[in-house]
């Protein structure tokens, strides 16, 4: 994640970094507002996620902080993670295919932006309730996950593996992935509905804010739910696979 | 990071966009090609599966330190690049966005010597 430009090749008037710079000046200089691309809603989101961000590095700083000051040995994620198929044990198995879900998950919610924006409706509901699907099925993966390593043993003060710090962090830095996953199909099955009965054709009202609605939303509620799942690639690399 | 100008128009094809009607509140949502995003997710898949072998074949130091933060790097570009949008958005978004959390490598290294020290006392003092 560094701030320079991603060069996209399907870009057909390729801005040079000089004009790009001018224009970044331009915008936060306009005495107006500086976000010209994104609308209020898209650009609160964005602070949001930025915010969130600090949450969750606060919290795997914090892993790594016990993690090299421990002078017991750290459980191995990979023997902890694994499961019994067939008799064979697989390492990590159960992780990984919570990792694959997550991406389908944020595959077909891009795909849900575009057919909003299309006003492919049901289409767009569609997609989004398979999201809704992929979300649930990685918090029902998670519950499987805690329920196999408190019976094994496995506590916030400590465990049969190794150094303490592993059940604490192991459950505060995925506790609170998995509740924004939560709230992000409750997000999606509270949007799906409106764009399934095409509030935002027809300005139907929501019931939270008694606001206009617009497709919009679904990008917005896209950036959400593709955070989480960029969240989970780093918990993926730091947590179960160091 | 496109639209210098004042008009932010998108530089794909018009997928849908004749199907719109007439209202211009949506004039410049974010649409791109389908197919755009089921190779960004064939790529994630990919990266992922090669991260999932690393921890497979069991690599062990720098090699696996390395081979799982570039594995990790690439598919957090892809995602934030492609699908939140953010190679087709203003460099003033860009940079207000991702600029802060730079901060965190700063708390980072902080840290790491920090842990780096606790565990030094600890062998000491408790000959652990």
């Amino acid at each position: 994640m560094t701030a320079e430009p991603v060069t996209t090749e399907h870009v057909t008037t390729e801005p040079t970094l000089r004009s790009s710079l001018h224009g970044m000046v331009a915008d936060w200089s306009s005495d107006q507002r500086s976000f010209k691309s994104a609308s209020w809603g898209k650009a609160m989101m964005w602070i949001f996620l930025v915010s969130d961000t600090f949450v969750f590095s606060c919290f795997l700083i914090s892993y790594m902080t016990v993690r090299m000051s421990t002078t017991v040995e750290w459980p191995h994620p990979s023997e902890i993670f694994a499961l019994e198929i067939g008799g064979k044990k697989i390492p990590l198995i159960l992780i990984a295919i919570m990792t694959f879900d997550l991406i389908t998950s944020s595959g077909t919610m891009a795909m849900a932006v575009n057919f909003a924006y299309a006003r492919e409706r049901r289409k767009a509901a569609i997609l989004m309730l398979v999201t809704a699907f992929f979300g649930a099925a990685f918090v029902g993966m998670q519950a499987f996950e805690w329920t196999k390593l408190i019976h094994e043993g496995v506590r916030p003060w400590g465990n049969p593996f190794g150094a303490a710090q592993f059940g604490s962090s192991f459950f505060m830095i995925t506790g609170f992935h998995g509740f924004h996953v939560s709230i992000g199909v409750i997000f999606l099955l509270i949007v799906a509905r409106a764009v399934w009965r095409g509030d935002y054709d027809v300005g139907r009202r929501g019931f939270f804010t008694s606001r206009k609605g617009r497709y919009e939303i679904v990008e917005i509620m896209g950036l959400y739910w593709h955070f989480v799942d960029l969240v989970w690639v780093f918990i993926f690399a730091f947590f179960y696979l160091w | 990071m496109t639209a210098t100008t004042e008009n932010t128009t998108h530089s794909h094809a018009p997928v849908a966009q004749a199907a719109q009607p007439a209202p211009q509140a949506q004039a410049h949502g974010q649409q791109h090609p389908i197919k755009l995003y089921l190779l960004v997710w064939g790529l994630l898949f990919v990266l992922s599966a090669c991260s999932y072998l690393v921890d497979y074949f069991d690599f062990q130091g720098y090699l696996r330190w390395f081979l799982i933060v570039l594995f990790m790097l690439l598919k957090a570009g892809l995602i934030v690049a492609v699908f939140m949008h953010m190679a087709w958005e203003r460099l003033a978004l860009v940079v207000a966005i991702l600029a802060p959390p730079m901060a965190v490598l700063v708390l980072m290294a902080m840290m790491a010597w920090e842990g780096d020290y606790t565990n030094y006392l600890r062998v000491i003092f408790f000959g652990a």
